[in-house]
């Protein structure tokens, strides 16, 4: 296999997710990194340190806005020139629309939400969950260069220690790609991520006892740099923002962590969080039916674990 | 101003969905919606209708029912509709969609083409962007806030950093989130006067899309097996001895979740 | 003892009729206003359909929209549940010369039936009484058929308006001149939203009420005109679950007795049933009274109850639970029929018109062949010449259906249903004396008594319940969401109910609702409580109205979407 992972960048940083597809590429067979936009060159050098033999390098301005029509023209043109039969990204807003650009414009394959990538019998299989994450579904690509959009955070970067060498290419670009400009960039506003885009979410349900009770809750949250979500019975109450509920008839959230506190856990509430990666659970009641589908469950008191949670997470940092 | 919003009919969401065994696709048997944040796309074409004018046609690829699903639109307030249907494109992939999707919308001759960022079944997000590609247009997708000016459109594309406030000229193509708006409710005169706006369905030929480049034949990407997910792994449940807090750091440290 | 009753809503009946708002100008007119996509609705459509298509010229005088069909549900068929098993006969009349009953989505003929009075650990199998014989009729999903009949309907050039709520029948000048459909897009306090969508007046020349169980215009219209039959109305809830099963069911069962306790004091009155759809699928369902007693009774826990008996594990057991829904019932009967079943410029149809046989267990060929008599009585009065609103311009409808085999078949079960109140064995006795007779003896009038006027008692009845396990027994939030509920939570309340009552009454109703729509809240001191409503759960069943409070429509589109039930 001889892939080309799509390095995104960040001012001055490689993205962490796409050096873990990286990694994971390494581990399957040859693999380069490709870094597009002004500065890329010294960006380039650092994916050696993560398995890649190679590191590409185009530095034209062309590319200097995270706009993704003129980087599919970069690829592609790249993928023309190396004879890579795969190439690779690590799913964020501007990775996924540059691979489906390079999709359309090779008539390639695109297999996305890809959770692993292994080598069957020589066949690369890309494994997919759907549903919900109930089904695990087998992937698969007919012809070549195969793409993949591989699920934001699944392969951590394995630092390998190696060396890339760095080759410089230029671009031409299509007509089109290059009429979308980028007036202005706004960073997020510091008063913590929303409850869609937040790793970290601490919710509370009516086994709170009390809507004061959410302020502990605000506190962890906050310590963790992650939102505060709420249950339907509390939203119903009153006790929270409608804006904040998690469930059937709220936000579906997928945070690497849930913090369940005084949630029972039923189906309305479930279906909105179940594919979170990791689920604690706090509730007095051990037979609540969260306790059936957390990671971690505490049979105890809100009132006492949290905030000293809270404060042991602070002592940390 | 012509805008052309791709839709899509989707299982209902409260439909039981499964995975049809021998097919290894989604069972789009029963009952059909329309793709929510489609509607927030509607929406917003409507918008842009009330404050200059034009028109708004939908278009679609799917089996003949999903047509059911489009006059929800119509009563919204969309002018027509076009519905793509044919067996052979059936299965398609991404490419295959991308084709079949761009022959209908070159049909339209759409100044806007509008999407929803992602369809609740297939949740790629990925469509809008290789249709833009396809047709050589401009590309805005993640569009939280939108508007047009002249012959010109600019769109606030929210992304893990910020916001990206975007220009591109018309023709162009824009995905829009579900932060966009809330959509409007069909009024009782609008579900009335859908069913007799133009609903054409058009067959492959018709658009002069070689079959082989859609459906299973064209489809570049196979499911090649269905299986269960990995289990979460060991639960613990523990009573809190007043070590509780203790515990779940550690749990959440040795996860490297903080 | 504490009593519903005592407890009423800030909200009668006449809250839901009004004069006509909207300007003349911006009044939607159709021709026949059909309230309900149920089987009564949609047969009265197709049968106007027909004749319509038969009489163009007729059609012609009735504008753009000679017939249009409203639907509170997302589509027809979405709020449709029953057992079901359906004597085809209205069916073939509706579609004489058109369809026969192979072209209509069934589940074939009963392949064969039993009855069984169960106790907890035996079942006795018994000859099906002949009021529940069901030879040659055929099992179908009522909500299937919902759909089926609005596409039929359709082809006919009817205009069915789904998610559109009917929220007040709207008469001027003592004649029904439409009805006025509910907003959309209210915040939780009534505040318009962002995407708030006023209702519109619908005037029509004749406006049909088919609204089914619990019809809020219905029985406006009903206290309107004075139309109130000699007993007053009851109602039973049925909670159904489909289950695909490992193995076919190949016949049809009843059952009585157990769960329920026999002794007439207790108010438990009802059965199971248990059809096959098809090879795969196996429908069942528990109906129970609402005039039961004991606070904890709950139909939903009841039919979990009877779920561990070792009959029907033997049945569902490998199998896995694909559908659930709940809808009350009506079941008074003969005297509890309106008066009359028509008013000037309106005409009731179906199971809101009280339209069911308990006895038979069967109501649905009664709304379809009300439909039809229904759409044939508008369509005279729609000739040339004729005022539909014309005082005793529909009266040839209630002459209609008074000559029908419903009539005759109600009026010789007319005191079956009320016998069961002196308990399962008495009412037993007398109900075979009422076959045996046809009805002639015992004669008389025995009365019916309000569902919600059964004082209330403690008896420990949930003890019996099982535990839910989330695979084989349900807790009610489950059900709900296997209802396909995704009623938008920050509405407003659409249920009319007294949320400061004694805790007895508070309690019925958290056991009764099958949704967990209500909830005793904090004690108030003065020996009540507050009652805690959560009303997206609801699916709509109607068991409040009888139990004391009031069902309105919710927004449209709201509620459960039934599409196997």
């Amino acid at each position: 296999m001889r892939s080309l992972v799509f390095l995104e960048h960040h001012g001055e940083e490689l993205e962490k997710g796409s050096l873990g597809v990286l990694s994971k590429a390494a581990s399957l067979g040859e693999a380069a990194g490709v870094v597009l936009g002004p500065g890329a060159g010294a960006l380039a050098a650092r994916a050696g340190a993560f398995g890649a033999a190679k590191a590409y390098a185009c530095e034209d301005e062309a590319l200097s806005a995270p706009l993704p029509q003129p980087r599919v023209d970069a690829l592609s043109a790249l993928v023309e020139k190396t004879g890579a039969d795969t190439v690779l990204f690590g799913a964020s807003v501007l990775a996924a629309d540059v691979a489906a650009g390079l999709a359309a414009r090779l008539d390639a394959g695109l297999n996305w939400d890809v959770t692993d990538l292994v080598l069957s019998g020589g066949d690369l299989v890309g494994k997919r969950p759907a549903l919900g994450d109930t089904v695990l579904v087998d992937v698969g690509w007919t012809s070549s260069p195969r793409l993949a959009l591989v699920r934001a955070g699944v392969f951590d970067p394995v630092e390998s220690g190696g060396s890339a060498e760095v080759e410089e290419f230029g671009a031409s670009f299509s007509d089109f790609s290059t009429l979308a400009t980028l007036v202005e960039q706004t960073q997020e506003e510091a008063s913590g991520p929303s409850i869609e885009e937040a790793d970290i979410i601490v919710a509370g349900g009516r086994g709170l006892g009390s809507p004061e009770a959410f302020s502990l809750l605000e506190e962890l949250a906050g310590a963790l740099g992650g939102a505060v979500g709420a249950t339907r019975a509390v939203v119903d109450a009153g006790w929270y923002p409608y804006s904040t509920q998690v469930g059937q008839t709220g936000k579906t959230v997928s945070p690497k962590l849930y913090v369940a506190c005084g949630i029972s856990g039923a189906i309305q509430h479930k279906v909105g969080m179940q594919g979170s990666g990791t689920i604690v659970a706090i509730n007095k009641d051990p037979n609540a039916p969260i306790f059936d589908f957390c990671d971690l469950g505490i049979v105890g008191d809100i009132h006492k674990i949290v905030p000293k949670l809270t404060e042991l997470v602070r002592n940390r940092q | 101003m012509k805008i052309a919003v791709c839709v899509k009919q989707v299982p209902d969401a409260t439909v039981h969905k499964r995975i049809d065994p021998v097919t290894k696709r989604l069972d789009r048997s029963g009952e059909g919606a329309l793709n929510p944040t489609d509607l927030n796309a509607v929406e917003e074409a409507l918008r842009i209708k009330e404050g200059q004018g034009g028109e708004v046609v939908l278009v679609s690829l799917g089996p003949e029912k999903a047509m059911e699903s489009l006059r929800k639109a119509l009563a919204m307030g969309a002018d027509r509709a076009l519905l793509l249907s044919d067996e052979a494109a059936a299965g398609s992939d991404l490419v295959g969609t991308t084709v079949a999707l761009a022959s209908a919308l070159e049909r339209v001759e759409a100044d806007l083409v509008l999407f929803g960022q992602a369809s609740s079944d297939g949740d790629g997000a990925v469509l809008s962007a290789a249709v833009a590609d396809r047709l050589r247009r401009p590309l805005i997708s993640q569009v939280a806030s939108l508007a047009v000016d002249g012959d010109s459109v600019t769109g606030k594309r929210q992304t893990e950093h910020g916001y990206d406030l975007i220009s591109a000229p018309l023709p162009a193509v824009i995905a829009v989130s579900d932060a966009i708006n809330e959509p409007r409710y069909p009024s009782l005169k609008g579900i009335m006067g859908a069913k007799s706006k133009l609903q054409e369905t058009v067959a492959l030929t018709d658009l002069g899309v070689d079959a082989e480049r859609v459906g299973e034949a064209g489809a570049q990407t196979t499911v090649l097996d269905l299986g269960a997910p990995p289990s979460r792994g060991d639960q613990v449940k523990i009573e809190d001895d007043g070590s509780a807090a203790q515990k779940i750091l550690d749990y959440v440290l040795e996860r490297r979740l903080l | 003892m504490a009593r519903p009753l005592d407890f009423p809503p800030a909200f009668g009946p006449l809250d839901a009729i009004g004069a006509p708002t909207d300007a003349p100008e911006e009044r939607i007119e159709v021709g026949v206003l059909v309230v309900g996509g149920g089987p009564g609705g949609l047969a009265c459509a197709i049968r106007l359909g027909q004749l319509l298509e038969e009489h163009p010229e007729v059609r012609e005088r009735l504008g753009e929209v000679p017939v249009a069909v409203l639907e509170k549900g997302k589509q027809p068929g979405s709020h449709l549940l029953s057992g079901a098993v359906v004597d085809p006969r209205s069916l073939r009349e509706l579609f004489r010369g058109r369809l026969t009953v192979v072209d209509l989505p069934t589940y074939g003929e009963v392949p064969g039936e039993a009855v069984y009075v169960l106790s907890r650990r035996s079942a006795l199998r018994i000859p099906a009484p002949p009021t529940m014989r069901n030879h040659r009729n055929v099992i179908v999903s009522v909500s299937q058929l919902g759909r089926f009949l609005a596409e039929q309907a359709e082809a006919l050039g009817v205009t069915v308006l789904p998610e559109t709520a009917a929220t007040k029948l709207l008469v001027a000048h003592g004649r029904v001149r439409g009805v006025r459909t509910g907003d959309r897009g209210r915040g939780r306090n009534g505040e318009p939203l962002s995407t708030f969508e006023a209702g519109s007046d619908l005037v029509a020349g004749v406006t049909v009420l088919a609204e089914g169980t619990q019809g809020l215009l219905t029985s406006a219209a009903i206290e309107r005109f004075g139309l109130q039959g000699e007993n007053p109305q009851i109602w039973a809830l049925g909670v159904k679950e489909v289950w695909r099963v490992a193995r076919p069911l190949r016949r049809i069962v009843h059952t009585m007795g157990w769960p329920l306790r026999t002794l007439g004091g207790y108010g438990e009155f009802g059965g199971s049933f248990i059809y096959p759809m098809g090879e795969e699928l196996v429908s069942i369902g528990f109906v129970a009274g609402l005039e039961a007693r004991d606070v904890e009774f709950s139909v939903h826990d009841v039919l979990q109850e009877l779920k561990t008996h070792r009959l029907v594990w033997k049945i569902l057991a490998g199998g896995e639970r694909v559908a659930w829904g709940a809808k009350a019932i009506t079941e008074g009967g003969f005297f509890s029929l309106p008066r009359r079943f028509s008013a000037p410029g309106l005409l009731l149809v179906g199971e809101g018109a009280g339209l069911v046989n308990v006895p038979r267990l069967k109501g649905i060929h009664y709304a379809i062949e009300s439909g039809r008599l229904a759409a044939e009585a508008a369509f005279r009065a729609l000739q040339r010449g004729e005022v539909p609103s014309r005082v005793g311009a529909l009266d040839s409808y209630d002459e209609a259906v008074r000559q029908t085999r419903t009539w005759k078949e109600l009026y010789e079960v007319r005191n079956m249903r009320q016998a069961f109140d002196k308990g399962f064995y008495v009412g037993g006795a007398l109900a075979s004396l009422m076959t045996v007779t046809k009805g002639r003896m015992p004669n008389g009038r025995f009365p019916t008594h309000p569902n919600a006027a059964a004082p209330l008692v403690k008896t420990d009845r949930a003890s019996r319940y099982p535990k839910p396990d989330g695979k084989y027994v349900f807790d009610k939030l489950s059900s709900v969401f296997a209802s396909g509920n995704r009623t938008r939570d920050d509405q407003p309340s659409h249920l009319r109910v007294a949320t400061r009552v004694r805790r007895p009454v508070a309690e019925a109703w958290a056991w009764m609702c099958p949704a967990h729509v209500y909830e005793v809240g904090p004690d108030l001191g003065d020996g009540t409580v507050s009652v805690t409503i959560t009303p997206s759960n609801c699916v709509q069943c109607g068991a409040i109205t009888a139990k004391g409070g009031r069902l309105t429509p919710p927004e449209g589109g709201s509620g459960p979407e039934y599409t196997l039930t």
